[in-house]
Protein backbone atom coordinates (compact mmCIF):
# COMPACT_ATOMS: atom_id res chain seq x y z
CA UNK A 1 0.00 0.00 0.00
CA UNK A 2 1.72 3.19 -1.40
CA UNK A 3 -0.92 5.29 -0.50
CA UNK A 4 -2.09 7.07 2.86
CA UNK A 5 -5.63 6.65 3.77
CA UNK A 6 -7.69 7.37 6.55
CA UNK A 7 -6.46 5.01 8.86
CA UNK A 8 -3.21 5.29 8.15
CA UNK A 9 0.21 5.71 6.71
CA UNK A 10 1.39 4.50 3.01
CA UNK A 11 4.72 3.57 2.05
CA UNK A 12 5.48 6.63 0.39
CA UNK A 13 5.42 8.40 3.23
CA UNK A 14 6.95 6.24 5.47
CA UNK A 15 9.63 6.24 3.33
CA UNK A 16 9.90 10.05 3.01
CA UNK A 17 9.36 10.55 6.89
CA UNK A 18 12.33 8.10 7.62
CA UNK A 19 14.76 8.94 4.82
CA UNK A 20 14.64 12.21 5.59
CA UNK A 21 15.12 11.79 8.97
CA UNK A 22 18.02 9.42 9.03
CA UNK A 23 19.58 12.08 6.47
CA UNK A 24 19.37 15.04 9.21
CA UNK A 25 20.45 13.34 12.11
CA UNK A 26 23.64 12.75 9.59
CA UNK A 27 23.95 16.34 8.78
CA UNK A 28 23.67 17.65 12.34
CA UNK A 29 26.18 15.18 13.01
CA UNK A 30 28.36 16.02 10.30
CA UNK A 31 27.70 19.63 10.35
CA UNK A 32 29.00 19.52 14.27
CA UNK A 33 31.70 17.64 13.42
CA UNK A 34 32.91 19.74 10.47
CA UNK A 35 32.53 22.70 12.26
CA UNK A 36 33.32 22.06 15.94
CA UNK A 37 35.75 19.44 16.34
CA UNK A 38 39.36 19.84 15.15
CA UNK A 39 40.14 17.54 12.47
CA UNK A 40 42.63 17.43 9.46
CA UNK A 41 41.88 19.96 7.18
CA UNK A 42 41.31 18.02 3.88
CA UNK A 43 39.19 15.78 6.19
CA UNK A 44 37.16 18.50 6.73
CA UNK A 45 37.20 19.52 3.17
CA UNK A 46 35.65 16.17 2.49
CA UNK A 47 33.02 16.22 5.28
CA UNK A 48 32.03 19.76 3.76
CA UNK A 49 31.13 17.88 0.41
CA UNK A 50 29.49 14.98 2.30
CA UNK A 51 27.62 17.47 4.39
CA UNK A 52 26.36 19.83 0.99
CA UNK A 53 25.46 16.84 -1.66
CA UNK A 54 23.49 14.88 1.40
CA UNK A 55 21.55 18.31 2.30
CA UNK A 56 20.61 19.13 -1.03
CA UNK A 57 19.07 15.34 -0.92
CA UNK A 58 17.05 16.28 1.50
CA UNK A 59 16.05 19.48 0.15
CA UNK A 60 14.77 17.37 -2.87
CA UNK A 61 13.30 15.10 -0.26
CA UNK A 62 11.49 17.69 1.65
CA UNK A 63 10.00 19.48 -1.46
CA UNK A 64 8.84 16.01 -2.12
CA UNK A 65 7.16 15.42 1.17
CA UNK A 66 5.95 18.68 1.87
CA UNK A 67 3.87 18.33 -1.45
CA UNK A 68 2.70 15.29 -0.81
CA UNK A 69 1.82 16.43 2.70
CA UNK A 70 -0.82 19.25 0.67
CA UNK A 71 -1.68 16.56 -1.75
CA UNK A 72 -2.07 13.75 -0.38
CA UNK A 73 -5.07 12.52 2.30
CA UNK A 74 -4.00 12.82 6.05
CA UNK A 75 -4.56 9.71 8.14
CA UNK A 76 -6.69 10.80 11.13
CA UNK A 77 -4.99 11.08 14.62
CA UNK A 78 -4.73 7.99 16.64
CA UNK A 79 -8.30 7.69 18.67
CA UNK A 80 -5.97 7.89 21.47
CA UNK A 81 -4.98 11.63 21.20
CA UNK A 82 -6.34 14.31 22.44
CA UNK A 83 -8.24 17.15 21.43
CA UNK A 84 -4.79 19.24 22.63
CA UNK A 85 -2.60 16.39 21.14
CA UNK A 86 -4.20 16.52 17.80
CA UNK A 87 -3.52 20.31 17.86
CA UNK A 88 0.33 19.85 19.05
CA UNK A 89 1.30 17.33 16.73
CA UNK A 90 0.41 18.36 13.45
CA UNK A 91 1.95 22.32 14.58
CA UNK A 92 4.81 20.23 15.25
CA UNK A 93 4.40 18.23 12.03
CA UNK A 94 4.41 21.26 10.06
CA UNK A 95 6.91 23.13 11.44
CA UNK A 96 9.35 19.74 10.90
CA UNK A 97 8.25 19.96 7.57
CA UNK A 98 9.02 24.27 6.64
CA UNK A 99 11.80 23.23 8.59
CA UNK A 100 13.67 20.22 6.30
CA UNK A 101 12.66 22.74 3.93
CA UNK A 102 13.78 25.94 5.30
CA UNK A 103 17.51 24.15 6.80
CA UNK A 104 19.07 23.20 3.68
CA UNK A 105 17.59 26.21 1.95
CA UNK A 106 19.78 28.16 4.16
CA UNK A 107 22.56 26.10 3.78
CA UNK A 108 22.72 26.68 -0.10
CA UNK A 109 22.50 30.57 0.48
CA UNK A 110 25.50 29.83 2.56
CA UNK A 111 27.25 28.00 -0.10
CA UNK A 112 26.17 31.01 -2.35
CA UNK A 113 27.36 33.62 -0.61
CA UNK A 114 30.71 32.28 0.58
CA UNK A 115 33.56 34.07 -0.65
CA UNK A 116 35.36 31.04 -0.77
CA UNK A 117 32.90 30.40 -3.97
CA UNK A 118 33.30 26.67 -3.86
CA UNK A 119 31.25 24.94 -6.35
CA UNK A 120 28.30 22.31 -5.62
CA UNK A 121 29.38 19.39 -6.99
CA UNK A 122 26.48 17.06 -6.06
CA UNK A 123 28.37 13.58 -5.33
CA UNK A 124 31.07 15.06 -7.91
CA UNK A 125 28.24 14.14 -10.33
CA UNK A 126 26.24 17.28 -10.92
CA UNK A 127 26.99 20.89 -10.43
CA UNK A 128 24.23 22.67 -8.77
CA UNK A 129 24.43 26.39 -9.29
CA UNK A 130 24.76 28.72 -6.25
CA UNK A 131 21.69 30.82 -5.54
CA UNK A 132 21.21 34.59 -7.26
CA UNK A 133 23.07 35.99 -4.26
CA UNK A 134 25.71 38.66 -3.61
CA UNK A 135 28.69 37.24 -2.19
CA UNK A 136 30.21 38.71 0.70
CA UNK A 137 31.85 38.04 4.29
CA UNK A 138 28.89 39.81 6.28
CA UNK A 139 26.48 37.81 3.63
CA UNK A 140 28.07 34.55 4.60
CA UNK A 141 28.58 35.16 8.17
CA UNK A 142 25.01 36.03 8.44
CA UNK A 143 23.22 32.75 6.30
CA UNK A 144 25.93 30.35 8.35
CA UNK A 145 24.23 31.94 11.70
CA UNK A 146 20.76 31.28 10.28
CA UNK A 147 21.13 28.08 8.99
CA UNK A 148 23.63 26.64 12.32
CA UNK A 149 20.04 28.57 14.31
CA UNK A 150 17.47 26.72 12.30
CA UNK A 151 19.44 23.36 12.58
CA UNK A 152 19.89 23.61 16.42
CA UNK A 153 15.87 24.51 15.88
CA UNK A 154 15.15 21.78 14.28
CA UNK A 155 16.87 19.05 16.09
CA UNK A 156 15.12 20.74 19.20
CA UNK A 157 11.61 19.75 17.50
CA UNK A 158 12.70 16.35 16.30
CA UNK A 159 13.68 15.50 19.59
CA UNK A 160 10.31 16.59 20.44
CA UNK A 161 8.77 14.66 18.07
CA UNK A 162 10.59 11.58 18.43
CA UNK A 163 10.35 11.91 22.78
CA UNK A 164 6.11 12.42 21.73
CA UNK A 165 6.45 9.36 19.57
CA UNK A 166 8.47 7.13 22.38
CA UNK A 167 6.02 8.15 24.98
CA UNK A 168 3.36 7.30 23.04
CA UNK A 169 5.03 3.69 22.14
CA UNK A 170 6.16 3.16 25.74
CA UNK A 171 3.68 4.85 28.43
CA UNK A 172 0.65 5.05 26.38
CA UNK A 173 0.85 1.90 24.31
CA UNK A 174 -0.90 3.39 21.34
CA UNK A 175 -0.02 2.54 17.79
CA UNK A 176 1.46 6.69 17.05
CA UNK A 177 4.85 5.10 16.55
CA UNK A 178 3.51 1.63 15.12
CA UNK A 179 1.71 3.48 12.20
CA UNK A 180 4.99 5.36 11.13
CA UNK A 181 7.08 1.41 10.77
CA UNK A 182 4.44 -0.30 8.96
CA UNK A 183 1.98 0.54 6.05
CA UNK A 184 -1.13 -1.22 7.04
CA UNK A 185 -2.82 -3.33 4.29
CA UNK A 186 -6.70 -2.27 4.16
CA UNK A 187 -7.14 -6.20 5.40
CA UNK A 188 -5.13 -5.23 8.56
CA UNK A 189 -6.52 -2.06 9.13
CA UNK A 190 -10.22 -3.97 8.82
CA UNK A 191 -8.87 -6.83 11.70
CA UNK A 192 -8.06 -3.78 13.56
CA UNK A 193 -11.22 -2.50 13.48
CA UNK A 194 -12.27 -5.82 14.62
CA UNK A 195 -9.95 -5.55 17.52
CA UNK A 196 -7.34 -8.41 15.97
CA UNK A 197 -4.49 -6.46 14.97
CA UNK A 198 -1.54 -9.03 16.39
CA UNK A 199 0.75 -5.75 15.93
CA UNK A 200 -1.13 -3.84 18.85
CA UNK A 201 -2.88 -6.29 20.52
CA UNK A 202 -3.05 -5.69 24.19
CA UNK A 203 -0.97 -2.72 23.74
CA UNK A 204 -3.94 -0.28 24.39
CA UNK A 205 -4.97 0.46 28.21
CA UNK A 206 -7.76 -2.12 29.11
CA UNK B 1 65.94 32.01 -26.97
CA UNK B 2 66.92 34.46 -29.70
CA UNK B 3 70.10 35.45 -27.94
CA UNK B 4 71.95 31.81 -27.78
CA UNK B 5 71.62 30.66 -30.96
CA UNK B 6 75.12 28.90 -31.30
CA UNK B 7 74.10 25.79 -30.64
CA UNK B 8 75.61 23.41 -33.15
CA UNK B 9 72.64 22.40 -34.50
CA UNK B 10 71.01 25.04 -34.79
CA UNK B 11 70.49 26.29 -38.51
CA UNK B 12 71.21 29.40 -40.26
CA UNK B 13 67.95 30.12 -40.66
CA UNK B 14 67.83 30.64 -36.53
CA UNK B 15 70.70 32.87 -36.58
CA UNK B 16 68.82 34.98 -39.03
CA UNK B 17 65.93 34.82 -36.60
CA UNK B 18 68.11 35.66 -33.82
CA UNK B 19 70.50 38.66 -35.75
CA UNK B 20 66.43 40.48 -36.55
CA UNK B 21 65.62 40.11 -32.93
CA UNK B 22 68.66 42.45 -31.78
CA UNK B 23 67.55 44.60 -34.76
CA UNK B 24 66.13 47.29 -32.14
CA UNK B 25 68.91 47.20 -29.99
CA UNK B 26 71.02 47.83 -32.95
CA UNK B 27 68.54 50.72 -33.73
CA UNK B 28 69.32 51.86 -30.12
CA UNK B 29 73.14 51.86 -30.73
CA UNK B 30 73.60 49.36 -27.96
CA UNK B 31 74.75 46.10 -30.41
CA UNK B 32 75.09 43.30 -27.53
CA UNK B 33 76.71 40.38 -29.09
CA UNK B 34 74.53 37.23 -28.94
CA UNK B 35 76.43 35.21 -26.51
CA UNK B 36 76.79 38.67 -24.13
CA UNK B 37 73.13 36.70 -22.28
CA UNK B 38 75.20 33.94 -21.62
CA UNK B 39 75.99 34.27 -17.78
CA UNK B 40 74.77 33.48 -14.40
CA UNK B 41 71.37 35.09 -12.95
CA UNK B 42 69.62 35.22 -9.96
CA UNK B 43 65.92 35.72 -9.96
CA UNK B 44 64.92 38.59 -8.52
CA UNK B 45 61.65 39.48 -6.43
CA UNK B 46 60.10 41.23 -9.38
CA UNK B 47 59.14 37.84 -10.53
CA UNK B 48 55.95 36.69 -10.41
CA UNK B 49 54.58 32.96 -9.58
CA UNK B 50 50.93 32.93 -11.05
CA UNK B 51 48.91 29.88 -10.68
CA UNK B 52 45.63 28.87 -11.43
CA UNK B 53 43.43 25.62 -10.48
CA UNK B 54 40.11 25.38 -12.40
CA UNK B 55 37.12 24.10 -10.63
CA UNK B 56 34.09 22.02 -11.76
CA UNK B 57 31.52 24.19 -13.24
CA UNK B 58 34.27 26.86 -14.81
CA UNK B 59 34.53 30.24 -12.88
CA UNK B 60 37.39 31.18 -11.58
CA UNK B 61 38.62 28.36 -9.90
CA UNK B 62 41.64 28.63 -7.20
CA UNK B 63 43.93 31.24 -8.83
CA UNK B 64 46.72 32.88 -6.93
CA UNK B 65 50.78 34.03 -6.09
CA UNK B 66 53.62 32.72 -4.60
CA UNK B 67 55.15 35.93 -3.17
CA UNK B 68 58.93 34.34 -1.45
CA UNK B 69 61.06 32.41 -3.98
CA UNK B 70 64.93 32.19 -4.65
CA UNK B 71 66.62 30.53 -7.25
CA UNK B 72 69.30 31.07 -10.01
CA UNK B 73 69.88 29.69 -13.90
CA UNK B 74 72.77 30.16 -15.95
CA UNK B 75 72.65 30.43 -19.72
CA UNK B 76 75.27 28.51 -21.49
CA UNK B 77 77.62 30.69 -23.58
CA UNK B 78 78.19 28.17 -26.17
CA UNK B 79 74.90 25.41 -26.08
CA UNK B 80 71.75 26.66 -24.61
CA UNK B 81 70.66 23.37 -24.27
CA UNK B 82 73.71 22.75 -21.46
CA UNK B 83 71.80 25.72 -19.48
CA UNK B 84 70.56 25.28 -15.79
CA UNK B 85 68.08 26.46 -13.37
CA UNK B 86 67.05 25.67 -9.78
CA UNK B 87 64.34 27.56 -8.08
CA UNK B 88 63.05 27.52 -4.47
CA UNK B 89 59.64 28.36 -3.77
CA UNK B 90 58.25 29.05 -0.26
CA UNK B 91 54.55 27.83 -0.06
CA UNK B 92 54.26 29.73 2.99
CA UNK B 93 53.73 32.84 0.91
CA UNK B 94 50.80 31.79 -1.41
CA UNK B 95 48.49 34.67 -1.79
CA UNK B 96 45.22 33.81 -3.48
CA UNK B 97 42.97 37.30 -1.54
CA UNK B 98 41.06 34.54 0.25
CA UNK B 99 42.81 33.96 3.79
CA UNK B 100 40.85 30.79 4.60
CA UNK B 101 42.14 29.27 0.64
CA UNK B 102 45.62 30.40 2.10
CA UNK B 103 45.49 28.66 5.06
CA UNK B 104 44.02 25.66 3.65
CA UNK B 105 46.55 25.72 0.98
CA UNK B 106 49.52 25.86 3.79
CA UNK B 107 47.60 23.34 5.72
CA UNK B 108 48.77 19.55 5.93
CA UNK B 109 45.83 18.86 3.21
CA UNK B 110 48.24 20.48 0.67
CA UNK B 111 51.95 22.08 1.14
CA UNK B 112 52.22 21.40 4.42
CA UNK B 113 54.17 23.59 4.95
CA UNK B 114 54.98 22.94 8.77
CA UNK B 115 56.84 20.04 7.86
CA UNK B 116 57.93 21.28 3.96
CA UNK B 117 58.47 24.72 3.48
CA UNK B 118 59.94 24.48 0.28
CA UNK B 119 59.11 22.87 -3.28
CA UNK B 120 62.06 22.97 -5.46
CA UNK B 121 62.91 22.86 -8.94
CA UNK B 122 66.22 21.26 -10.39
CA UNK B 123 66.71 21.29 -14.19
CA UNK B 124 68.06 18.24 -15.95
CA UNK B 125 67.44 18.85 -19.14
CA UNK B 126 66.75 21.97 -21.33
CA UNK B 127 66.27 21.99 -25.19
CA UNK B 128 66.00 24.89 -27.27
CA UNK B 129 62.38 24.35 -29.21
CA UNK B 130 62.19 27.73 -31.51
CA UNK B 131 63.84 31.04 -31.96
CA UNK B 132 62.60 32.42 -28.44
CA UNK B 133 61.68 29.57 -27.09
CA UNK B 134 62.78 26.50 -25.28
CA UNK B 135 61.57 23.30 -22.59
CA UNK B 136 63.12 22.62 -19.29
CA UNK B 137 62.97 19.12 -17.70
CA UNK B 138 63.69 19.09 -14.34
CA UNK B 139 63.11 17.59 -10.67
CA UNK B 140 60.29 19.17 -9.03
CA UNK B 141 60.29 18.14 -5.05
CA UNK B 142 57.01 19.02 -2.91
CA UNK B 143 55.85 17.09 0.13
CA UNK B 144 58.99 15.05 -0.13
CA UNK B 145 58.00 13.60 -3.40
CA UNK B 146 60.31 14.37 -6.44
CA UNK B 147 59.03 13.97 -9.72
CA UNK B 148 60.19 14.81 -13.68
CA UNK B 149 57.72 17.86 -14.65
CA UNK B 150 58.67 20.08 -17.79
CA UNK B 151 57.78 23.77 -18.19
CA UNK B 152 57.88 25.56 -21.55
CA UNK B 153 59.66 28.79 -21.40
CA UNK B 154 59.84 32.08 -23.60
CA UNK B 155 62.09 34.49 -23.65
CA UNK B 156 60.14 37.97 -23.07
CA UNK B 157 62.77 40.42 -23.01
CA UNK B 158 66.68 40.90 -22.50
CA UNK B 159 69.70 43.36 -22.01
CA UNK B 160 73.34 43.31 -20.84
CA UNK B 161 72.38 42.87 -17.16
CA UNK B 162 68.67 41.30 -16.67
CA UNK B 163 66.36 38.99 -18.66
CA UNK B 164 62.94 38.15 -18.66
CA UNK B 165 60.99 34.65 -19.16
CA UNK B 166 57.78 33.50 -19.33
CA UNK B 167 56.85 29.99 -18.40
CA UNK B 168 54.07 27.73 -18.17
CA UNK B 169 53.79 24.68 -16.98
CA UNK B 170 50.94 21.98 -16.17
CA UNK B 171 51.69 20.04 -12.86
CA UNK B 172 49.75 17.41 -11.70
CA UNK B 173 49.20 17.78 -7.77
CA UNK B 174 48.41 14.12 -7.29
CA UNK B 175 51.82 12.40 -7.06
CA UNK B 176 52.70 14.87 -4.49
CA UNK B 177 49.46 13.64 -2.34
CA UNK B 178 47.61 17.17 -3.10
CA UNK B 179 44.99 15.67 -4.47
CA UNK B 180 42.42 16.86 -1.97
CA UNK B 181 39.78 18.74 -3.33
CA UNK B 182 39.63 16.61 -7.15
CA UNK B 183 37.52 16.19 -9.11
CA UNK B 184 35.40 19.76 -7.54
CA UNK B 185 39.08 21.34 -8.31
CA UNK B 186 40.91 20.30 -11.44
CA UNK B 187 43.68 17.90 -10.44
CA UNK B 188 46.06 19.95 -13.06
CA UNK B 189 47.69 23.33 -11.59
CA UNK B 190 48.49 25.75 -14.17
CA UNK B 191 51.68 27.83 -13.60
CA UNK B 192 51.85 31.23 -15.46
CA UNK B 193 55.37 32.81 -14.18
CA UNK B 194 57.23 35.23 -15.44
CA UNK B 195 60.55 35.43 -14.27
CA UNK B 196 63.12 37.93 -14.19
CA UNK B 197 66.69 37.37 -13.79
CA UNK B 198 69.62 39.96 -12.89
CA UNK B 199 72.97 38.77 -13.99
CA UNK B 200 75.38 38.38 -11.21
Amino acid sequence: MLRNDKTGFGWITIALHWAIAALILVLLALGFIMRRVPIDPAMQFSLYQWHKSLGFTVLGLAVIRALWHVVEIRPAPSSTLGALERRAASATHAVLIVLALAVPLAGWAVASTSTLNIPSFYFNWLIIPHLPMEKSAGAEDLWTLVHMVLAYGLLLVVALHASAALYHHAARRDDVLIRMLRARSRQRAASQAAGANPLIAGRKKP
Amino acid sequence: MKVHLHSRTQATALIAAAAVSVLPSIALGATPELSDAAGNYGITSASRIHFTVAQAGGGGGIVGDFGKFSGNFRIDRNDIDRSTVEFTLYPESVKTGEKRIEDFLKSSAVFDTSNYNTVTFRSTNVKQTGPDTAAVEGTLTARGTSRKERFSVTLLDWNRGSIAFNIRGSIHRSPYGMDVGTPIYSNVVEFDMNIKGQRH
